[in-house]
């Protein structure tokens, strides 16, 4: 087998950190596998610092050697975005992880990119308190959940990964390692650097540590699920919530793809609070209306499955049952069965279709969903689909100060090795 | 980047072209209205005042500084405690108190759009009738402006349950450094792409100047209780704090008042607060009746079974009011005790209270300098006040000594040199205590990406000013791998 200068180059600066010689005898470097593929592209390499300096010497020698970097947790978000336009090493995080420290009495804790969402939420549990971040895809890292935005149900109360991120720990495209904000909840010094990177698909630099306030787990939940024929009325029932005193901790609306629809709400807090709320909400919501201690099937996934398309449609909050209405309307113009599931109290909706769905049809949907999107303030991003419908489809639709994240990106990473082309614009 | 004489001519005959003569202020007189934010001890008298009177004109006003290099700095109030809207004695001071317009009040989709002059209280008065609010409510919120909370992420007493002004900006329409009119976010929640709103908001005019500010609101609760505890030592005070959040009840706002702060806001407000207090604790719940009555009862008992003497229960608003007017004076109110006096802003993690509390202490009877202390206990924001008397030798330099001396203690402690106020023209010089070269220049990619000239406010946030350049990188001709011999093409 002929030598590898590259991969050499990259082993030697492994070496030189405290992550070159690991006790288990495993590599902090090896060649990319058949499963070491993004989003389609395969990779020539794999490296799997254990530290921030590890990463930071890697970066360095990957921004030396001019190679394309594409960042990857437990890797259960892959397929979302485009495929990395250029792609010689795979950064794998999971090796990065860990709980830095959790100070219950301050409600913060500092995690390792690499660390588990699940597995953060058991150690934190031990102190009765919670990152209050869903995980609607099983199994993925806390550098994952902030380099895709990803949230559930749970947003309406406690806000999405910009709300509850503190403090970030980066590597950027040249190696250097930089920090924004901290591990205290209230302080302005500085630019927010940690909610630029979130959302940001990895296109900035390599997030190591995120700092994140937490919540006190609720002593008392209560899902109070009511079922309708009707989606539009499904939203009518959550506007009505909305305008109530009830505090929901969510307010979702579920509306498969064969029909009817369900409007469940959340609450949280003491045994003798939720109690009272949650007859107040089966009375709001109406006599057949359920209390339930446990979530309902579905509640916080995707209404897709693997290789399916998956979609995210946004809107203003009174909107929210006209879109119901018209992305249903449209789905079934089209003869294409749409599950739509989604946040009814802040204006999120998913939408899933098949993968084996007609590519054609399924892109004069996204248009449907575009423009009815679009007319309520919103937006339709497509988050996955399988390749046939990729090609056929802007993944993102119009994007506003996209002339501004352009020159961020220049600035970040002029030579374009992080993730190139997999965000908004080519970005 | 200077402005010469002839060149403010030429400058001002044009901002008078762009938004008309009455809307420009070059009298020197006049100007020197503008010389000083709410930090007055900086005052600069800028080159020019431009007082737009919408988005289009702001932007004339900012492209007009562009073509003559020249820079700006925006002001909406002029309330801000850092020196944040401090002006370029070369510049132009944009004035956005023009642009008060409250464009809409939209309960059923929970926001209110408005423009940068209008007044914080305003949007709560205007969405109240309708069973809504603005959370953040910053102790200025009289006169402060909605353009200046999203320039400075205002907090405020209510920040520990409901977050700050970037929680509660879903939207802004700004002016670009360079001239351009860009929106970002809207209505609507996760706009695709980078959250640039999220990096805007809290940039302290160095990103560029709000034009138009959609901002969330809230429900407001359908049950608010408050009470006014008072223990014999702030360490008491505290330790009653810390049971409550480890009780896991998350209060609308945990206040804390030392005895020097007490005595002060007694002599200018006479609130009545418990005589011979070491501390008082302002704790208020807020939300649905059911989760209040469960928890009010239980914060009650933390605070008795951590020595409270006296605890009182605000029967109505306007005893809720009296509550509060002594901790919302006390700023002004050691104006009472003291001729002089800095307000510090900084940030502990909230358990190192006692241990910073105690340092403070001896820091001020090292240096024979009075300190006050008021605070965010909930959330570890620190507002002590330092006392002195300008005309006695030496105290203004050994106020600052135990004033810079506090931002220390915050960042050992692993906190923050401002919580709230910002960085602004004050801080600058303690950015470096708290972030690394490499953190600062990476800040300022960002600022590069949005004013490579460097015009939006320069001086302000970061110690030293940079250069943005030419972006780097962007490798022409043969791969520096090829190069080395390390491969023969990708």
């Amino acid at each position: 087998m002929p030598t590898d200068a590259i991969l050499d180059q990259l082993r030697a600066a492994a070496e030189t950190t405290t992550d070159g010689r690991r006790p288990d005898g495993s590599e902090s470097v090896r060649p990319a596998g058949e499963h070491d593929v993004i989003a389609g592209m395969p990779a020539r390499y794999v490296a799997t610092p254990r530290d921030t300096a590890g990463a930071a010497t890697l970066l360095r020698t990957a921004a030396a050697l001019d190679l394309a970097v594409t960042v990857r947790g437990a890797g259960t978000k892959q397929s979302w975005g485009s495929p990395p336009s250029r792609l010689d090493l795979i950064l794998d995080t999971t090796a990065l992880a860990g709980v830095v420290e959790h100070a219950a009495g301050d409600l913060i804790t500092v995690v390792r990119a690499g660390t588990r969402l699940d597995e953060l939420a058991a150690t934190l549990a031990g102190a009765r308190q919670q990152l209050a971040l869903d995980a609607p895809l099983p199994g993925g890292t806390v550098g994952g959940a902030v380099a895709t935005n990803a949230s559930g149900p749970r947003r309406m109360l406690y806000g999405t990964v910009r709300d509850l991120i503190i403090g970030v720990t980066l590597v950027r495209a040249d190696g250097v390692v930089a920090h924004a904000g901290g591990k205290v909840v209230k302080n302005v010094a500085g630019y927010d650097l940690a909610k630029l990177v979130t959302g940001a698909y990895g296109t900035l630099g390599l997030i190591t540590e995120c700092a994140f306030r937490l919540h006190p787990l609720p002593t008392a939940v209560a899902y109070v699920t009511r079922r309708t024929d009707d989606p539009a009325e499904a939203g009518r029932l959550a506007g009505a919530v909305r305008a109530a005193q009830l505090v929901p901790t969510a307010l979702e609306v579920d509306a498969p793809a064969g029909g009817g629809a369900a409007v469940t709400v959340l609450l949280e807090g003491t045994a003798a609070g939720v109690a009272a709320r949650a007859e107040a909400t089966c009375r709001l919501l109406g006599v057949d209306a359920t209390a339930a201690d446990e979530p309902p099937d579905g509640w916080g996934r995707y209404p897709w499955r693997d290789g399916d398309t998956g979609l995210k449609l946004t809107a203003t909050l009174s909107c929210v049952p006209r879109l119901l209405a018209d992305a249903r309307a449209a789905a079934d113009r089209r003869g294409l069965p749409l599950a739509l599931r989604g946040s009814a109290g802040v204006g999120v909706l998913y939408a899933g279709l098949p993968g084996t769905a007609d590519p054609e049809q399924v892109a004069g949907l996204v248009d449907a969903l575009r423009t009815a999107s679009a007319a309520v303030a919103g937006h339709t991003v497509v988050l996955t689909a399988p390749p046939p419908v990729r090609d056929r489809v802007d993944l993102w639709g119009p994007v506003d100060g996209l002339a501004l994240m352009r020159r961020v990106k220049e600035r970040f990473d002029p030579d374009a090795r992080l993730a190139p082309g997999r965000f908004v614009g080519g970005i | 980047m200077s402005t010469a004489g002839t060149d403010l001519e030429a400058l001002t005959a044009a901002l008078r072209a762009a938004i008309g003569a009455d809307r420009v202020i070059s009298d020197r007189q006049q100007l020197r209205t503008y010389e000083c934010d709410g930090l007055a001890q900086y005052k600069v008298v800028p080159a020019l005042v431009a007082l737009p009177a919408d988005a289009a004109q702001c932007a004339a006003v900012v492209r007009a500084c562009v073509a003559a290099d020249t820079p700006f700095v925006a002001r909406g109030s002029g309330t801000g405690l850092s020196g944040g809207a401090l002006p370029h004695a070369d510049g132009v001071l944009i004035v956005t108190s023009q642009m008060r317009e409250i464009l809409e009040i939209a309960p059923a989709d929970e926001r209110a759009v408005v423009q940068p002059g209008v007044i914080n209280l305003a949007v709560t008065r205007a969405a109240s009738p309708h069973g809504w609010y603005y959370a953040p409510d910053p102790s200025s919120q009289q006169i402060c402006s909605i353009g200046g909370n999203v320039a400075e992420n205002s907090g405020g007493a209510h920040c520990l349950k409901y977050g700050f002004t970037t929680n509660h900006v879903t939207g802004v329409e700004l002016v670009a450094p360079d001239g351009d009119r860009v929106r970002l976010g809207g209505r609507a929640p996760d706009a695709p792409g980078y959250d640039l709103l999220g990096a805007f908001v809290g940039s302290e005019g160095t990103l560029g100047i709000a034009t138009e500010v959609t901002v969330r609101l809230t429900r407001l609760p359908e049950s608010v209780r408050t009470l006014l505890a008072a223990f014999e030592s702030t360490d008491q005070a505290g330790a009653a704090t810390s049971a409550i959040i480890a009780a896991g009840v998350v209060p609308a706002a945990v206040e804390m008042m030392d005895a020097l702060a007490i005595s002060a806001a007694e002599e200018a407000v006479h609130c009545g607060y418990p005589a011979g207090a070491g501390a008082v604790l302002i704790v208020e719940l807020d939300g649905p009746e059911p989760e209040v009555a469960a928890q009010f009862d239980q914060v009650v008992r933390l605070c008795r079974d951590n020595r409270a003497f006296e605890i009182r229960i605000a029967a109505d608003d306007a005893e809720r009011a009296l509550f509060w007017k002594g901790r919302k004076s006390a700023f002004a109110a050691v104006g009472r005790i003291s001729p002089d006096y800095i307000v510090q802003d900084g940030v502990i993690p909230r358990t190192a209270l006692p241990a910073v509390l105690r340092r403070i202490g001896e820091l001020s009877a090292e240096r024979g300098i009075r300190v006050a202390n008021v605070f965010h206990a909930g959330d570890g924001n620190l507002h002590p006040l330092v006392l002195f008397d300008a005309s006695v030798d030496g105290q203004t330099e050994r106020a600052e000594e135990v004033s810079g001396a506090i931002l220390d203690l915050c960042v050992s402690h692993g906190g923050s040199i401002t919580g709230e106020h910002g960085v602004g023209m004050d801080k600058a010089k303690y950015m470096p205590r708290m972030f690394t070269d490499d953190d600062l220049d990476t800040m300022q990619l960002l600022r590069c990406a949005f004013d490579p000239a460097g015009l939006a406010n320069p001086g302000k946030v970061f110690p030293t000013p940079r250069l943005c350049g030419e972006i780097p990188g962007r490798r022409k001709g043969v791969h520096p791998a090829q190069e080395a011999g390390l491969a023969e093409a990708f």
